[in-house]
């Protein structure tokens, strides 16, 4: 009896998510009485699926067919469904990125056996599986009880640090073949666009946020400025995105990007817990609020009580001044 | 063009989320109610469809009766029928969820004749399971692409396909699929409408269809909801107005951010 983990990557490049999947699975596999395997999907798989004993694998299936070369969710998700019915797998997990929780959502659909999305940790021990599970983006924990003989789930992404295991195992590479129609085909990539190189909102070491407080898309300049002198990028609340004031892919948050910078300079951002759960990954946080009461103020480690107006320009007036 | 569009009504929490003594649900006591953010966007992107197109949008729900209101919300920008699937219990497990939109759909299709699109969000915004959209497209046995920024019915298309674009890091994959598709949309693939004057008054005239089903539950069990652990800081107040500056910039210098 095995655990299959499913394990994304992009032409041979595996995906750190996946060894944080093989890295929560291989405690949870053993605690189940089960056997770890790894599967890895379309072109590039062997590349991709080399060195997954040391996170404890006993078998890397890679799965190949013609129709498969990109990602594909329904391609992906029928693959793993066929391979869970062949070797007879009693439980999936993945990594919960936007495509690993697409692949076993797509895998339990087409079963049609429950798929606990996102946990934080799992009880294998009982005769019912418990597990608790992120709701609302990270503000809020469910425990639930899954009836099923079969279990699916995904590991919410960065709940685990991935890290090879104490023991490894022989990951041997197993080819495997699914049977594939047409019709699993109709959503696979038919093409792919770049847009940006470098520093983006989610790798930024320093964003240089704004909320309604700045009050208009052109109040955003002196932001801009901030950001440009700290090599940062300015970021901002759904409630700008909601005005039209900055782009969508501005936003920090729930529904936005998830920032993890050594400091996020939080203006004129009242503090939201939807706004939160995208913020509380950076190291340090400044707020900078006229209200002293707001909860981006009590939930940072530094804060300035004034108008970001006035306070904004004169950092970046000092900044320079330091510069020389 | 006809066109559904799957929405969730979600409590709208501010400062910090509560739950109530039984641990059931959030405790919405002196809180609003809205439409999960991605699926506002869903109903945007449904209403700009058919104003290019022509066609009807299609707004359901599976909820408690005050889901009223979140349809009644979307004729105010634009939709055009509504359908309340009504329960009693706080919420419905993602398979019994599925299952019932599903039987819904099925039912309007049989007399009106299949949608072109169905739109779900990515994932709803409070239970977050990531798969009801694609639970239903499969028992409808139409293709679905998540996570969609932008949907395109002309430019190169082939008549009956429908080009999807999918955020990646730093830019999007294309999807070309074939009608009757369907897609879950993310915030951020068009900015929504606020509601006019006459879209007020329509949403008042709005017909709301109500259709009762019964399904079995599914295996995932709600036992409780909690808040996790929060590290809780002690802030530091490096000063009032400008004058704070000096001591803003100290605090950088220390951080190593000042190159
Ligand atoms: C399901 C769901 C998902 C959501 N997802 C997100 C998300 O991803 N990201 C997000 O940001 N929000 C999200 N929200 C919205 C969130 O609940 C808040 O409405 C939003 O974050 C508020 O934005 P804000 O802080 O800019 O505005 P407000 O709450 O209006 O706060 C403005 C702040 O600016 C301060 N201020 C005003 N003038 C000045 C000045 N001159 N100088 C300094 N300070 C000033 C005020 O004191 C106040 O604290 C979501 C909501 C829901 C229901
Ligand atoms: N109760 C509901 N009523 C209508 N649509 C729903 C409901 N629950 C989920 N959905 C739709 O399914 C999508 C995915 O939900 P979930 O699987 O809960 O993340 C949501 O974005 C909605 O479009």
């Amino acid at each position: 009896m095995s655990l299959l983990v499913v394990c994304d990557h992009d032409r041979g490049s595996l995906a750190d998510a996946s060894l944080e999947a093989l890295t929560f699975a291989h405690p949870l596999a053993r605690a189940a009485g089960l056997e770890m395997a790894a599967v890895v999907i379309g072109e590039g798989a062997e590349i991709a699926g080399q060195g997954l004993g040391a996170y404890g694998a006993h078998i890397v299936h890679t799965a190949s067919h013609p129709l498969l070369t990109d990602f594909g969710p329904e391609a992906w998700g029928e693959t793993v469904a066929q391979l869970m019915i062949s070797t007879g797998a009693s439980a999936l997990l993945a990594c919960g990125t936007d495509r690993g929780n697409e692949v076993v959502a797509q895998a339990a659909a087409r079963l049609d056996l429950p798929f606990v999305a996102n946990c934080r940790s799992v009880d294998p021990t009982g005769d019912q599986w418990s597990m608790t599970r992120v709701q609302w983006g990270g503000s809020l924990l469910e425990d639930i009880d899954l009836t099923a003989e079969i279990r699916l789930m995904t590991v919410a992404h960065h709940a685990v640090e991935a890290k090879v295991a104490e023991a490894p195992a022989a990951g041997s590479l197993v080819s495997f073949s699914p049977e594939l129609g047409e019709e699993t085909v109709h959503t696979v990539v038919a093409d792919r666009v770049v847009l940006t190189k470098g520093v983006t909102l989610s790798t930024a070491p320093v964003v240089v946020g704004g909320g309604r407080g700045v009050g208009s898309a052109e109040a955003f300049a002196p932001l801009e400025e901030l950001a440009a002198e700290l090599n940062g990028v300015v970021g901002c609340s759904r409630a700008v995105t909601n005005n039209g004031w900055r782009p969508h892919s501005d936003q920090v948050g729930q529904t936005g990007t998830r920032i993890a910078p050594d400091i996020y300079i939080a203006s004129g951002i009242s503090g939201a817990i939807q706004h939160w759960v995208g913020a509380m990954a950076a190291k340090n946080i400044l707020a900078i609020n006229t209200d002293s009461e707001a909860n981006m103020v009590s939930r940072a480690g530094h804060a300035v009580i004034g108008d970001l107006h006035q306070v904004i320009p004169a950092i970046t007036q000092e900044i320079r001044r330091r510069k020389g | 063009m006809r066109i559904l569009v799957c929405v969730k009504r979600v409590p709208a929490p501010g400062a910090r989320i509560n739950v109530t003594a039984d641990g059931q649900t959030v405790d919405a006591a002196h809180l609003g109610f809205t439409t999960s953010p991605h699926e506002e966007c869903a109903v945007e992107e449904a209403v700009q469809l058919t104003e290019a197109h022509g066609g009807e949008v299609t707004v359901m729900t599976l909820g408690p009766v005050e889901a009223e209101e979140q349809l009644r919300y979307a004729a105010s920008v634009g939709a055009h029928n509504f359908v309340l699937i009504p329960i009693s219990e706080v919420d419905w497990d993602p398979q019994r969820t599925a299952t019932a939109l599903f039987e819904a759909i099925v039912a309007i299709e049989e007399t009106d004749g299949a949608f072109d699109l169905v739109l779900f969000g990515n994932e709803s915004a409070d239970s977050g399971g990531f798969q009801v959209g694609v639970r239903v497209a499969n028992h409808l046995g139409r293709p679905i692409v998540n996570g969609i920024k932008g949907i395109d019915l002309d430019g190169e298309n082939v008549e009956g396909f429908a080009s999807a674009r999918r955020e990646i890091d730093g830019g999007f994959e294309v999807y070309q699929v074939p009608l009757p598709a369907v897609f879950g949309v993310k915030e951020g693939i068009n900015l929504p409408r606020y509601p006019t004057m006459k879209g007020r008054l329509a949403s008042k005239k709005a017909v709301v269809v109500t259709d009762q089903r019964t399904v079995e539950v599914g295996g995932q069990l709600r036992l409780r909801l909690h808040r996790p652990v929060e590290q809780i800081t002690e802030t530091v107040i490096l000063g009032t107005g400008p004058e704070a500056a000096p001591a803003v910039v100290d605090l950088l210098e220390e951080l190593g951010v000042l190159s």
